[in-house]
């Protein structure tokens, strides 16, 4: 039995479904991702595990227990907050300590799991500071060992990085993912930015307008999207117009030049068919298995570890991209070239 | 450049010596209650006076209850109307500019008229009148409060703050007074020295209501009967209103100087 359990859960404001018949089962110790587009539901669906929203229908099971209308403060389920929410009145241990003190517990039970949780993030010097005084990556930090302290059957988080620096996210993103492993506890992590969903989930749900349009391991949502939506939301994706397909023979006409594919069943293809790819599949020159289509350059982009060429197939563009090496000599805008990929690295959409 | 801070500093002077001089004439006067020399002797006799004494006191403590009041009224509902009724936002704030629109006699008129017959006998009791004279000032001092309020909400994150207390297990006492007071300590206490320079200077609904036992008809009656004890009561009056902005003043300060060591908030 799922430790977390979604059973046909909807939300409705107004006339706006924001979450339509979501379902999901979450074990205990998994860390999911909710990644979409903003206004696809994925906050809602969190407010409504944390409490802060009623579904609309549906239920909610946590551990067994049915939660869907118990009130926030008797579910025992953290949350971490896109704008921290740390208490400005508050020191940084008195913060940490605050649900412990909520629950009445011993002042020396407190105090030790104040000490362990800064022990947890290293910022034991700062017990005494104020919010005011940290900085943005540290306030999360704190941030994230309040809902901890408490001890929550599950650990939610709202868009956690967003407020912060570059930088600072992708190394907060990697503590957040060990303390989740450390602890073993069942997180769901809110994000619109697919490295983090797909780098620290073990697995991730696709959502777009109210709808799971995908759930699955971060490999499977990149490597075989179950939509188009998926598809060209997680990565980067090559859509480009094909003519004569024929489905039983997986071949086609790509600005007039043949390839061939392998098409998944699970995929519809629309009345105007277009062959997906991603950028990394393609490489410069033949090989054997792999589809060769002749093009121009029409723009060479460096982007540091990734060079991203723009090859234009006679009215048709498609990326491609290649990781940068030193001694490379690259094609330059106006070359002819060849570009090729496997036959089984594309798909019809 | 020099010819624009030249003219700066003259309309400066201008306006300053609009504002001194008339306090400072003031000032003169009250010194001139012996004939012939400078003396601070109204202020003595105004300190000696135990009418000084009894209605600032009085005036003190409905200060305090009208504070007090007006707090526990417009905090939670100021809070509950960012946290679940953002939508009747400006309603209230309309509501909160009403006692600017209505004038004071009007006010008085109207309370004593309700509350002085059946069902509410307020007036017929010294307690129902002190009790029916703060409620008028919380009326009075209601802009004031609920800007203040409403600005230092304004500042904290309400519903996430709220939110944060509540997935923590805290229940909505606890929320008010752990987290939403001690975080609009400085709007309160704003507020709270506003409503008590009010308090303190009121004449119309006072001298209605309670008469001379109050402050505000208290220095109109010495305006009326002694010459120099009304001036220096006028400059008593000024220091306390002033030592209250500079409270304020001093709060509020101190509030701007957290804020600039913080990073993101």
């Amino acid at each position: 039995m799922a430790f977390l359990s979604l059973t046909n859960v909807s939300k409705v404001f107004g006339t706006t479904a924001a979450v339509e018949d979501f379902n999901l089962e979450v074990d205990k110790g998994e860390f999911v991702s909710f990644l979409g587009p903003s206004g696809c539901g994925k906050t809602t669906t969190l407010r409504m595990i944390a409490g802060f929203e009623l579904p609309t229908t549906g239920k909610i099971t946590l551990d067994g227990e049915d939660i869907t209308y118990k009130s926030p403060n008797q579910r025992n389920v953290g949350m971490v907050f896109q704008s921290y929410a740390l208490f400005p009145n508050l020191t940084i241990g008195q913060n940490i300590g605050f649900g412990l003190q909520v629950r009445k517990l011993p002042e020396a039970d407190i105090k030790k799991r104040i000490d362990e949780m800064l022990a947890l993030v290293h910022l034991e010097k700062h017990i005494n500071k104020y919010p005011y005084q940290l900085s943005g990556g540290q306030q999360q930090r704190i941030a994230l060992t309040r809902a901890l302290a408490i001890n929550p059957r599950v650990l939610l988080l709202d868009e956690p990085l967003s407020a912060l620096d570059a930088k600072i996210r992708v190394e907060l993103r990697l503590e957040i993912r060990r303390i989740q492993q450390t602890m073993g506890i069942t997180t769901i992590y809110v994000t619109h930015d697919q490295e983090e969903a797909l780098l620290i989930s073990d697995r991730v749900v696709v959502m777009s307008q109210g709808i799971m349009e995908q759930v699955g391991t971060p490999a499977n949502i990149y490597n075989f999207p179950a939509s188009e939506f998926v598809a060209q939301f997680v990565g980067q994706l090559n859509l480009i117009k094909v003519t004569d397909v024929d489905l039983k023979k997986g071949t086609c006409l790509l600005a007039g030049q043949p390839v061939k594919f392998e098409q998944s069943s699970k995929i519809t293809i629309s009345d105007k068919p277009r062959l997906a790819i991603r950028p990394e599949e393609l490489q410069i020159g033949t090989g054997a298995g792999r589809n060769a289509l002749k093009g121009r350059v029409e723009s060479v982009l460096f982007l540091g570890a990734v060079v991203r060429l723009r090859v234009d197939l006679g009215g048709e563009l498609i990326s491609a991209d290649f990781f940068n090496e030193r001694t490379r000599t690259l094609p330059r805008k106006g070359d002819d070239v060849v570009i090729s990929f496997p036959e089984y690295s594309c798909w019809l959409i | 450049m020099k010819r624009k801070s030249f003219w700066s500093w003259i309309w400066l002077i201008i306006g300053m010596l609009y504002f001194i001089l008339p306090l400072y004439a003031t000032f003169d006067f009250s010194l001139r209650a012996r004939k012939g020399v400078l003396s601070f002797l109204s202020y003595q006799n105004i300190f000696k006076d135990p009418n000084f004494w009894s209605t600032i006191r009085f005036s003190l403590v409905i200060a305090v209850f009208t504070i007090i009041v007006s707090i526990l009224l417009v905090v939670p509902t100021a809070y509950w109307i960012r946290l679940r009724l953002p939508q009747l936002r400006g309603m209230l704030e309309f509501i909160s500019m009403l006692p600017f629109v209505v004038p004071a006699i009007v006010l008085v008129f109207g309370l004593i008229r309700v509350f002085s017959g059946a069902p509410f006998f307020l007036t017929n009791t010294y307690f129902g009148t002190d009790a029916l004279l703060v409620a008028a000032y919380v009326v009075l001092a209601l802009p004031y409060v609920f800007r203040s309020v409403d600005t230092g909400l304004a500042a904290i994150d309400v519903i996430s703050l709220t939110e944060a207390a509540q997935s923590l297990g805290a229940s909505w006492s606890t929320i008010m007074f752990k987290i939403i007071f001690p975080n609009l300590k400085v709007a309160i206490l704003s507020s709270a020295f506003l409503t008590l320079a009010t308090v303190i200077g009121e004449y119309t609904i006072a001298s209605f209501m309670v008469g001379i036992k109050a402050f505000g008809p208290y220095m109109s009656l010495i305006g009326q009967n002694r010459t120099y004890e009304s001036s220096s009561l006028a400059i008593i009056s000024f220091m306390v209103t002033w030592s209250f902005m500079g409270l304020i003043q001093l709060f509020n300060r101190g509030k701007a100087d957290s804020g600039s060591l913080a990073g993101a908030r």
